[in-house]
């Protein structure tokens, strides 16, 4: 559907988008998730035609976004960061202008612009001038205009900045309602929002790719392990051998709790594997009471900060061997 | 295209600007022809014509400045740009709205010398020759207008830088007779201005080979020229800045005359200015 290959923007001396590659298939949702200045929105812009490019390449539906521009903008609504709306006209007034804009055949745009309003719920609002439509309803209006033609991608700049927790929820299971006809690419800089909504999440830092996958398969490649953290009471020797006797077990760590009077132990495994049971089983045979047991999970969050902190990292490094 | 030329002439007549240049131009209209052919009963509205080109100076800026960069500002170029629409039609759109606003007035003064023939011999072909070259004037002013409306995103800047450059044009008959004719002072001029030249060049790509070669060659042509025929130079800084001289060109319009020459003159500045807005347009995505 959108292939971007070695896309790169410089700004003078910054790069702002550095060799992004990667490939949007149909139908899904895609998040770009990122720290404030990643680069997100320039990604973004360059998809859609606004930007050009530095280097690097992005094909549309086998269009190129510079050699045939009006054909591969065709294929793609787009709903920038602050939406693009004329305040001195009404909501229909504006439909209108879009469905105009992108030359949408004269006999369906009525019925279009009909179905898209009551799709992102402003057709109360039609015949308000848009300088006096709230902040929501200023973003659903610019989401109803991307959304007008039902072009196969629809790219999303942060859709939900500034709305109440009621809207939010709502723009999301409109979203998710896109998806079946619709490839949607939305970026965010909140986590549970891309978790919650995408099927696959690009997480971008500093210009560069540094993931990407499915929210379930990049928790679990943070994981590498599965960590058990529990609270043990018993002598120190029976509960390390005990829990070494146990297959599965890959590492073992012990520190003495004072407050409790029993020993903090964490234990990891080699896979995605549930030993709470068997843990349990092998302390009670060997009388070391737990007393507390909780199964680590990494979210999403902590991968985003894990990423994108150690790519900070990195880059200080590099800047000091210089 | 029409999407963009609709929208925008709407904006214009729903909004208070397009009135207020619509008003303006035809009070100064009205002021004239009350001094010109009522009181002093003058039968040529082609000098009434020609005493207004004045109006442009403060109209034109009024009408264009808003044009390309309040999209700007209000970053609805983001919808134009990425909807799948030239970037050429959008300033054609954008023009046509500008032109079609100067239009109402344009075609109410037709009416004027209808209402002089009632009182005496006027003649048509003369007058509407002028109210031609008028409407012309007025498109080349607003093409230099559209131009600077897209190089910034602040309407204040435009309006004013658009001033400047009208009103400097506007002066530019009485400016160029300051200048010395003789070839030996055009060639010095010429030779700073490869100078300029060299310079901005060095400042925009930043390469001293390029601009030193460039400024050389420049100075080693234009010495060579003088020395082989220096009668090419005498007069040289006038005819230059007479391309400038956009209200000059209007003048043979008010004698009676169909100045076909005046007419792609006119042409010409409209499609250089629109050529250079949508290069300005299209280099800021670049950048």
């Amino acid at each position: 559907m959108i292939e971007v290959t070695n896309l790169v923007k410089r700004y003078g001396d910054h790069t702002a988008v550095d060799h992004l590659s990667f490939r949007i298939e149909k139908g899904k949702i895609y998040g770009f998730l990122g720290p404030n200045g990643a680069g997100k929105s320039t990604t973004m812009n360059m998809i859609t035609g606004y930007i050009a490019s530095t280097e690097g390449k992005v094909v549309i539906d086998g269009h190129d976004i510079l050699e045939e521009p009006e054909e591969a903008k065709k294929c793609i609504g787009y709903l920038p960061e602050q939406p693009p709306l004329y305040f001195d006209m009404t909501v229909l007034e504006y439909m209108k202008f879009v469905a105009d804009l992108k030359k949408i055949p004269r006999k369906e745009r009525e019925s279009m612009i009909e179905e898209v309003m009551d799709m992102v719920k402003i057709t109360d609002m039609k015949n308000r001038l848009i300088k006096n439509l709230s902040k929501g309803y200023r973003q659903r209006v610019g989401l109803a205009q991307a959304i007008l033609g039902y072009p196969e991608v629809i790219i999303l700049d942060e859709p939900t900045v500034g709305l109440d927790p009621k809207q939010i929820i709502e723009i999301r299971s409109l979203i998710k309602e896109l998806k079946k006809k619709h490839t949607v690419i939305l970026s965010s800089h909140i986590l549970s929002e891309v978790s919650a909504v995408c099927d696959y999440v690009l997480i971008i830092s500093h210009g560069r790719l540094v993931a990407s996958d499915t929210p379930d398969n990049l928790s679990r490649l943070a994981e590498g392990s599965n960590t058990l953290n529990m609270l043990v009471k018993g002598e120190k020797e029976l509960i390390e051998t005990g829990i070494k006797s146990i297959d599965k077990v890959k590492e073992t760590e012990i520190g003495f709790n004072e407050e409790e009077g029993a020993w903090n132990v964490s234990v990891s495994t080699e896979e995605q594997e549930d030993i709470r049971e068997e843990v349990f089983l092998k302390m009670a045979e060997l009388h070391c009471p737990i007393l507390e047991m909780k199964s680590k999970k990494v979210s999403l969050e902590e991968i985003f900060l894990e990423l994108t902190e150690s790519e900070k990292n990195e880059e200080t490094n590099h800047d000091s061997s210089l | 295209m029409t999407a963009v030329y609709k929208r925008e002439l709407k904006s214009y007549l729903t909004s208070m600007v397009g009135y207020l240049f619509i008003f303006f131009v035809l009070i100064v209209t009205g002021i004239y022809f009350s001094a010109y052919q009522l009181a002093a009963a003058y039968p040529k509205f082609e000098y009434t014509l020609s005493a207004l080109t004045f109006i442009f100076l403060i109209g034109v800026p009024i009408l264009s400045m808003r044009v390309l960069a309040e999209e700007r500002k209000q970053k609805t170029d983001q919808l134009l740009l990425t909807a799948p629409v030239s970037v050429g039609n959008i300033v054609m759109g954008k023009y046509l709205a500008l032109v079609t606003v100067y239009a109402i007035p344009v075609l109410i003064m037709c009416a004027y010398p209808l209402i002089m023939s009632k009182f005496g011999a006027v003649s048509f072909a003369s007058s509407y020759t002028a109210i031609l070259g008028f409407f012309l004037l007025g498109c080349a002013n607003l093409a230099i207008g559209v131009f600077m409306s897209a190089l910034t995103e602040s309407q204040v800047v435009a309006a004013v830088l658009t001033f400047v450059l009208l009103f400097a044009f506007y002066m530019m008959g009485g400016i160029s007779s300051f200048f010395s004719q003789t070839s030996v002072s055009t060639c010095i001029a010429f030779g700073l201005l490869i100078v300029a030249a060299a310079i901005i060049i060095y400042v925009m790509i930043k390469n001293v080979f390029i601009s030193v070669i460039t400024g050389v060659l420049g100075e080693a042509v234009l010495a060579v020229i003088y020395f082989v025929k220096p009668s090419v130079f005498e007069g040289g800084i006038q005819k230059i800045l007479e391309v400038f001289d956009l209200s000059g060109h209007f003048s043979n319009f008010t004698n009676s005359m169909l100045d076909i020459t005046g007419i792609v003159y006119f042409l010409s500045v409209i499609a250089v200015c629109l050529f250079l807005t949508i290069q300005s347009i299209q280099k800021r995505r670049w950048n």
